[in-house]
């Protein structure tokens, strides 16, 4: 856009007033205008994404009596709502426990089952790919709710052929996630692994290596930046699921995080108790903006990898 | 693919066997790949194909509710009753009245979700190309603002559900800011644009990144070309960043707006279970499933699966999005399809033989 600092090729032959006349123009009002516009524009963008979730971190502040206060800061600041949060009656920390086994659990199932299939389909060649990458992309199109109901039905032993009751169980909230988490996974992973030359496979094949050696030997290691962002991106997917975690877990020492989030009758009476609630919202949330932040880069890489193309 | 080759060197080349089928390079990579994928498509098969056939036939079934006359208890097990359950939303309707008068209530949810997704989509494919926009633009900043960009995607969906139940609370801050007071979480009109509101707050940036990343693979000298040959900002915008970041767009939007139709957490959290004016499909599916009414959930679930399955072909077809992005698969179809083209206009000039033709493509 700013040609300012380029020097023309033919710089000879323009004399000093030629080159401030030509530069000129684009340090003028329109040139500060469009940068004022910029500034302006990223500052919305900044305003638009952070404030409602700054006026989350603000209630949770305010005094538990204050819940529905509107001044824009806190006034006293005050911590109560935390400790209330984690009062016995709401099951919170355990729903935090809840939600850590869930998430982490899923995201190792998939990891373990997602890297050797998204190799098979970044790299290797087969007649069933195109079908196998369709069925995979369905299955993250899917509805939820269709598959919820059978596996509710199985899960409670409806069917004769499957006598389990497997309601309140982590088994319950971990396999259907992965109906979700699993496509998500090898989405990525293959995204990622694309990306990486196929020179060096085939440098290491015609050095004696079989596929799979190259695999383990060669693209796993190279790859592990990309297995580390499918991994919070899958973590994070995990963690803020609803509908199963409603559906399965519905003892409260069975809830996960979010869900235990949508039941908060918190400890101050009738009124809806916002500042409790939201300062459960900010702690389920802070976690995750946290690794985000420190690994936005790749997490970005990750979620463009995997959703352009 | 091997026609030109074939006509050019006809004469040296010698015959083609029937039996060339076999690639050097894929040799014995399928049984290694059949080993690697297996597992993945095992855990696919037991979470997402048997419980799809399984919604299948719960569809077509019923569970007895009514008392039987005869002996006054509710019967045990359930029954095969056909398409009655996806029939009775006409001839059996279960009318509620929601924004959009009164009728069925699955017709009711039906129209929630069209409209959600509708105004949802538009709205965050809007406010995300023009975030993608200043962000392509900006010089300095812009780690800061991708790192605010990714925090309404990373808050989970109920939790923003609350905290936009807070702020849209009859006395909380977005009726001062309108400076009236709309009860916008009463089951109206105004819980429609509460969560419409909500929504694209979480999900534009994400559009925005992804078409910032589309946008950022276009060549600076496309647009140095357009300016040395006259063409304006708009121009520009319609004529080069427009078309070069279609591709990125599309996937991205279409992603988006399955997401929206299958919309349960947002309106759950924010307006409440059992609100009409906000009901979607999966929302109302899973009430009836919690009646242990499996038959009509099943049945709506899959209406929801279908519709959104629809929506999906038009895109591809229409849009022309290119959701897998493999280029192995996308040669293969190019393949085929030219293999057919030359096959049809083979047999349209079969009179005409091919060999005639000397030397290549000159008479085509």
């Amino acid at each position: 856009m700013s040609t300012a600092t380029a020097t023309p090729p033919a710089a000879s032959r323009v004399t000093a007033e030629e080159l401030a006349v030509l530069n000129k123009p684009s340090r003028g009002g329109k040139y500060w205008a469009s940068q004022i516009a910029i500034v302006a524009g990223m500052a919305f963008i900044v305003l638009y994404c952070i404030a409602p979730f700054y006026w989350m971190i603000v209630s949770s502040l305010r005094l538990p009596t204050e819940g529905r206060e509107t001044s824009f800061w806190p006034d006293p600041v005050s911590f109560e709502n935390y400790p209330a949060v984690f009062l016995p009656e709401n099951g919170f920390g355990r729903a935090l426990l809840n939600s850590v086994i869930v998430s982490l659990t899923t995201t190792l199932l998939t990891l373990l089952l997602g890297i050797l299939g998204a190799y098979a389909l970044a790299r290797l060649r087969f007649w069933a790919k195109g079908l196998v990458l369709s069925i995979i992309i369905a299955c993250s199109m899917f509805p939820g709710i269709t598959l919820l109901i059978p596996l509710f039905k199985m899960f409670t032993g409806a069917y004769s052929w499957m006598p389990i009751n497997w309601m309140n169980t982590y088994q319950a909230l971990i396999i259907p996630s992965l109906s979700f988490g699993l496509p998500l996974c090898v989405w990525n992973l293959t995204a990622f692994f694309r990306q990486l030359p196929v020179e060096l496979e085939q440098a290491a094949m015609v050095d004696g290596c079989s596929p799979g050696q190259a695999f383990r030997k060669i693209i796993l290691p190279l790859a592990a930046p990309g297995v580390f962002t499918t991994a919070i991106i899958t973590f994070i997917a995990v963690w803020n699921e609803f509908m199963i975690a409603l559906t399965f877990g519905t003892q409260q020492s069975m809830y996960t995080a979010v869900v235990s989030l949508s039941k908060f009758t918190g400890a101050y009476g009738y009124d809806t108790p916002w500042g409790t609630i939201m300062a459960a919202g900010v702690l389920i949330t802070v976690p995750l903006i946290i690794g985000v932040l420190i690994f936005q880069r790749r997490i970005v890489a990750g979620l463009t990898a995997g959703g352009v193309k | 693919m091997s026609q030109g080759v074939a006509t050019t060197l006809a004469g040296i080349t010698p015959p083609i066997t029937e039996k060339r089928k076999k690639n050097l390079l894929s040799d014995g990579q399928g049984t290694l790949a059949a080993i690697l994928i297996s597992p993945t498509m095992l855990v696919i098969l037991f979470v997402v194909g048997i419980p799809i056939l399984l919604s299948l036939r719960e569809s077509v079934y019923l569970k007895a509710t009514a008392v039987d006359p005869t002996t006054g208890l509710i019967p045990e097990g359930e029954s095969f009753v056909g398409l009655a359950n996806f029939t009775d939303i006409f001839n059996n309707p279960q009318t509620v009245s929601g924004v959009w008068g009164h009728m069925d209530r699955l017709v009711n949810s039906f129209w929630n979700v069209t409209f959600f997704t509708v105004v949802c989509v538009g709205l965050e494919t809007i406010l995300g190309v023009a975030m993608a926009l200043i962000m392509a633009r900006a010089f300095r900043g812009k780690g800061f603002v991708r790192a605010a960009i990714l925090i309404p995607w990373a808050i989970p969906t109920l939790a923003s559900a609350r905290m936009w139940g807070l702020i849209f609370d009859s006395n909380g801050v977005m009726n001062i800011i309108v400076g009236q007071k709309i009860l916008w979480l009463a089951d109206n009109v105004y819980s429609q644009w509460a969560v419409i509101v909500a929504d694209v707050w979480k999900t534009a940036p994400f559009i925005g990144l992804l078409t910032l990343a589309g946008l950022q693979t276009i060549p600076t000298d496309v647009y140095e070309a357009a300016r040395v040959d006259g063409a304006n900002a708009w121009q520009q915008f319609t004529r080069i960043t427009l078309p070069m970041v279609k591709p990125a767009l599309v996937v991205a939007v279409l992603f988006r707006t399955l997401d929206t139709m299958r919309m349960f957490d947002l309106p759950w959290g924010m307006i409440g279970p059992g609100k009409y004016s906000v009901e979607t499909i999966s929302m109302f599916a899973y009430v009836e499933n919690n009646q242990l009414r499996y038959g009509s959930a099943a049945a709506y679930s899959l209406l929801l699966f279908a519709y959104i399955v629809i929506v999906a072909f038009l895109f591809v077809r229409l849009l022309g999005a290119d959701v897998i992005g493999d280029e192995e698969s996308r040669a293969i179809t190019a393949q085929r399809k030219k293999q057919k083209e030359l096959a049809k206009a083979a047999r349209g000039r079969a009179p005409l033989a091919k060999s005639t033709i000397s030397s290549g493509e000159a008479q085509a």
